[in-house]
């Protein structure tokens, strides 16, 4: 059998039928997690970063662990990988790239945008950000310092937008609103009203 | 192992191996090639974890510590300016004193 010839379908049918009879995981295991994976989003990053925005023991908690935050908001992370929250300030801009592949935070921010994983996407982030970043219509300025974060390892990493003017006295649900999937990888900035 | 069995501290200078595993055979490496040889600063230690390297394989992993190291973007690319900067995962065993 060539293995890059055989439908994926099969090849994944066939996994599947290992793992349960070497006892790894049960159909029904599989099933439940796949079931987590889909319903992940990045609503659920965005109420995190509406939540640090709004109660600074939130805020703390979820810059030392993301992954504690993230559970006392109800996101299962049991078996993933520790959760890394990168903090944007006025003075510097994080921008978040898996060169080697994929890794991406997916138990808060869902599954990764198509772009992310492109070869276009993971080399220009690191040799050319700040032109990246204009192509994403974000403009940082020349004096704010820019760090590209490339995830490599066992961590994942979000980034936590700075909260943007205007929006004193905004409810955490209105400002989950305005955080978008590529504000929490540092591709784009939350706008204000 | 130089790294791998001490504990770099923050601020520490360290430099990648200049190594190239993947041109002796089939391997599996979380240090990117873009950073081998470049020297860095330690910014923290993020845990102590299995070695993707061996897990890849279905080996037995010795466990590795992990850090956070900091490189200036202008020390990676001849068209680099300004002083961004770029932070990476890399395992212990990647890193030397420099």
């Amino acid at each position: 059998m060539n293995i890059l010839e055989t439908p994926s379908d099969k090849l994944l049918a066939g996994i599947r039928t290992l793992l349960a009879v070497k006892g790894i995981a049960t159909a029904d295991e599989v099933a439940e997690r796949i079931r987590i994976t889909d319903s992940a989003s990045p609503a659920r990053g965005a109420a995190m970063v509406a939540r640090a925005w709004t109660e600074p023991a939130f805020r703390e908690l979820m810059l030392r662990d993301g992954t504690a935050a993230a559970e006392s908001m109800g996101v299962p992370m049991r078996g993933l990988p520790p959760l890394g929250v990168l903090e944007n300030t006025d003075e510097t801009h994080h921008l978040v790239v898996c060169t080697l592949c994929s890794c991406y935070p997916r138990a808060v921010l869902g599954y990764p945008p198509f772009w992310f994983k492109s070869a276009a996407y993971r080399a220009r982030a690191v040799r050319d950000p700040r032109g990246l970043l204009v192509d994403f219509g974000t403009s940082i300025p020349a004096e704010m310092k820019l760090e590209v974060v490339d995830s490599t390892a066992d961590y994942r990493w979000m980034v936590l937008p700075v909260r943007p003017a205007g929006t004193e006295g905004w409810s955490a649900e209105q400002l989950a609103g305005l955080v978008r999937e590529g504000d929490m990888i540092g591709v784009t900035i939350p706008k204000g009203p | 192992m130089q790294g791998a069995s001490m504990k770099l501290k923050p601020g520490t200078t360290v430099q990648v191996k200049l190594d190239w595993p993947e041109t002796r055979g089939p391997c599996h490496i979380r240090t990117p090639h873009y950073l081998r040889g470049h020297t860095g600063v330690v910014v923290r230690h993020l845990g102590d974890y299995p070695n993707p390297e061996d897990l890849a394989f279905d080996r037995p992993a010795p466990v590795l510590p992990l850090y956070h190291v900091r490189f200036p973007l202008a020390g990676l690319w001849p068209d680099a300016k300004g002083d961004d900067t770029i932070l990476v995962e890399l395992y212990g065993s990647w890193l030397e004193a420099a």
